[in-house]
């Protein structure tokens, strides 16, 4: 066998290891939440037993809702504080504090979530002790996953700024736009993109996040990662296994759309571009 | 458009726009502007030319409002807008980028200013009708503007500029982003589309010929201030120092000191041959001083010049082939190198001279400029 064909087998040989250790785990899951035994390890026969289960199951049901509610709220807040700072970061050059500023936002992004869940905590305690506010739940993991979100929302704003040319901004203000018109009518609208990809990114950072919610969460807020987590410590039930189905659907049906949408875009465009030019030739 | 027809000779000799003593200083040290003034007449196309980090982009920045000068003040028809924010001048600009709007299609792009200074509905669709008829564009409104070519986009980006109908319209390297063919069809449109609306223009280029063939003045720039400001023709045929010269064009300099200095004529002893230039210059006897001589005013042959003056003799160094001239490196008895550029005008293609052979360069007595700084 030569060379080349030998690399190519190797390769294939490669890609379907790397398929295989990052995906039957999860194909796993999903054939044993149709699984009829009590047991998570032993196949039996198929039902739909613990879809079932999981429909009377409130506390994992109210549990899924929290997430969700929280993962929205704390996206929208991590945009909108994202995109602040992406702005004063990139738009404003200079003015005092602005490296502090711009080594302080990406700051969450390494450090440990446990050091921020637990200074988080420390902070809160004390605030609860010297001003009787805010009682630890909905609120405070709102406001600790938006802190990690704003600083990942800041990194993908800054940068679509970054690429942007700065001079679409001027050529507006030169066309007679006031700098709040600029922003409106140019700065935003070419923002979408890079604010929805930031929506995504911080929703999912919120919803799996369980370090963050452990600390900051108070009683009655347990948040789906949180009860998945203690339920797995006391034995797994396959009902958890039928949950996890229900999202990697939802989440693949989401993925599975916005490339389809991209792609179709991506097409379109091109097609367009190869029309200018042909015209332009005639 | 409703301008009355005018005579593009003669521009009417209202100063519009006018520069007076203009500074920009960059983190309190960096001059990127020294000093500058400068008047633009109603009609005039003016460049701003030189090489880049010259100051002259910063300029035009401070003219329309994105940058405002360290010392000094620039008025407008009258009006001092030295501080005024770009969206309150009567200025636009058509950006090197072209800048259009990627997300709005040519028409509303064409629209957008229009629609900041809150004009009727009816009247921005006839405005914006007649702007995509000028740039014969009207088949392409509903496009967005990566659907377009770079030609058209450049056209586009031009009656954006000019649909507001600006009191003064600013280019910034407007042939920047095209290529070598585009660039001379696309100069003449320009010029013909600003010529049918009337607007005065200032632009900015580092390309001399792009200066020389639309600006009706130009203003050659170096270390932020004005080396020397004029008429295209004035600029390449009496440059007023070494840099101006060595800048436009090429040119060969000869360094020597006048011998003679009379009324109707001055001699020039080089190291190489003595120039005798036909007209009096504002030096004196002794003074040294350099001998400008453009290529294309030098002939060559292989016989000797029977005259004392205005010749010298070299050896063929290097024949550049252009298509319409060659270009012939003579490397002179002294080691210097000059350049001569001879028409082809005609088909065959051996005028006599090969490398390695040796020829005489010679040039009347009005060829030269005799530079004093």
């Amino acid at each position: 066998m030569s060379q080349a064909s030998n690399n190519k087998l190797f390769a294939k040989g490669w890609m379907i290891a790397v398929y295989i250790f990052l995906y039957l785990p999860i194909i796993t899951l999903v054939v044993f939440s149709f699984n009829d035994s009590k047991l998570v390890t032993v196949w039996s026969h198929a039902s739909l037993r613990w879809y079932e289960a999981l429909a009377k199951d409130t506390a994992l049901i109210d549990a899924v809702l929290l997430s969700l509610k929280i993962a929205f709220l704390s996206a929208l807040m991590s945009v909108l504080f994202g995109t602040f700072t992406a702005f004063a970061l990139n738009r404003y050059k200079r003015f005092k504090g602005r490296t502090l500023l711009s080594s302080m936002s990406s700051m969450p992004l390494v450090m440990p979530d446990v050091i921020v869940g637990l200074s988080l905590l420390l902070m809160i305690v004390s605030a609860q002790h010297w001003l009787g506010y805010p009682q630890k739940g909905l609120l405070t993991i709102l406001l600790g996953h938006a802190l990690l979100g704003t600083a990942y929302a800041n990194v993908v704003v800054t940068s679509r700024l970054r690429e942007m040319d700065g001079k679409l901004d001027e050529a507006a203000m030169d066309l007679g736009a006031k700098p709040w018109q600029v922003f409106t009518l140019v700065t935003f609208p070419l923002l979408i993109p890079a604010l929805v990809s930031a929506f995504l990114l911080t929703f999912t950072l919120s919803f799996d996040d369980v370090v963050l919610s452990s600390f900051l969460s108070g009683p009655g807020y347990s948040t789906m990662p949180m009860v998945i987590f203690s339920r797995a410590r006391l034995g797994l039930n396959p009902t958890i296994n039928a949950v996890a189905t229900v999202t990697i659907v939802v989440v693949t049906m989401a993925v599975i759309a916005s490339s389809f949408y991209t792609s179709h875009q991506e097409r379109k465009r091109k097609r367009e571009e190869a029309q200018a030019y042909s015209d332009s030739n005639k | 458009m409703a301008t009355a027809p005018k005579d593009n000779n003669k521009p009417a000799q209202e100063v519009l726009l006018r520069v007076e003593n203009v500074t920009k200083i960059y983190d309190g040290t960096v001059k990127a502007v020294d000093d500058v003034s400068l008047t633009v007449m109603k009609g005039e196309i003016f460049a701003l030319l030189g090489g880049s980090g010259c100051g002259k982009s910063t300029l035009l920045r401070m003219m329309a409002g994105f940058e405002t000068p360290t010392k000094g003040k620039i008025f407008l028809a009258g009006q001092d807008i030295t501080d005024l924010p770009p969206y309150q001048r009567p200025i636009n600009m058509m950006f090197q980028s072209y800048a259009l709007f990627p997300h709005l299609s040519v028409w509303e792009n064409i629209a957008f200013g229009l629609k900041r200074d809150g004009m009727p509905k009816d009247q921005i669709a006839d405005r914006v009708e007649k702007m995509l008829s000028l740039a014969q564009l009207n088949k392409y409104a509903q496009r967005k503007p990566h659907q377009l070519s770079g030609g058209q986009q450049q056209r586009v980006a031009l009656v954006r500029s000019l649909a507001k109908r600006p009191q003064l319209l600013l280019l910034d390297e407007p042939l920047g982003a095209l290529d070598k063919k585009l660039r001379e069809t696309t100069q003449l449109e320009l010029v013909n589309i600003i010529e049918e609306v009337g607007v005065t223009c200032v632009l900015v280029t580092h390309d001399q010929e792009e200066a020389m063939t639309m600006a009706s003045r130009i203003a050659v720039m170096s270390e932020g201030y004005f080396l020397q400001v004029g008429e295209p023709d004035a600029v390449y045929e009496m440059p007023n120092s070494r840099q101006v010269a060595d800048f436009i064009g090429n040119v060969n300099i000869f360094e020597g000191v006048i011998e003679e200095d009379e009324a109707d004529h001055v001699t020039v002893r080089c190291p190489e041959c003595v120039h005798y230039v036909g007209h009096g210059v504002s030096g004196h006897k002794g003074m040294a001083v350099g001998v400008a001589l453009r290529p294309e005013k030098i002939m060559l042959s292989k016989n000797k010049p029977t005259g004392e003056y205005n010749w010298c003799a070299g050896e063929v160094i290097e024949i550049v082939y252009f298509g319409a001239h060659t270009t012939y490196h003579l490397k002179l008895d002294s080691g210097k190198v000059i350049k001569a550029q001879e028409l082809n005008n005609t088909r065959d293609l051996s005028c006599g001279l090969t490398w390695g052979d040796r020829a005489y360069a010679h040039w009347n007595d009005l060829a030269m400029v005799v530079l004093t700084h």
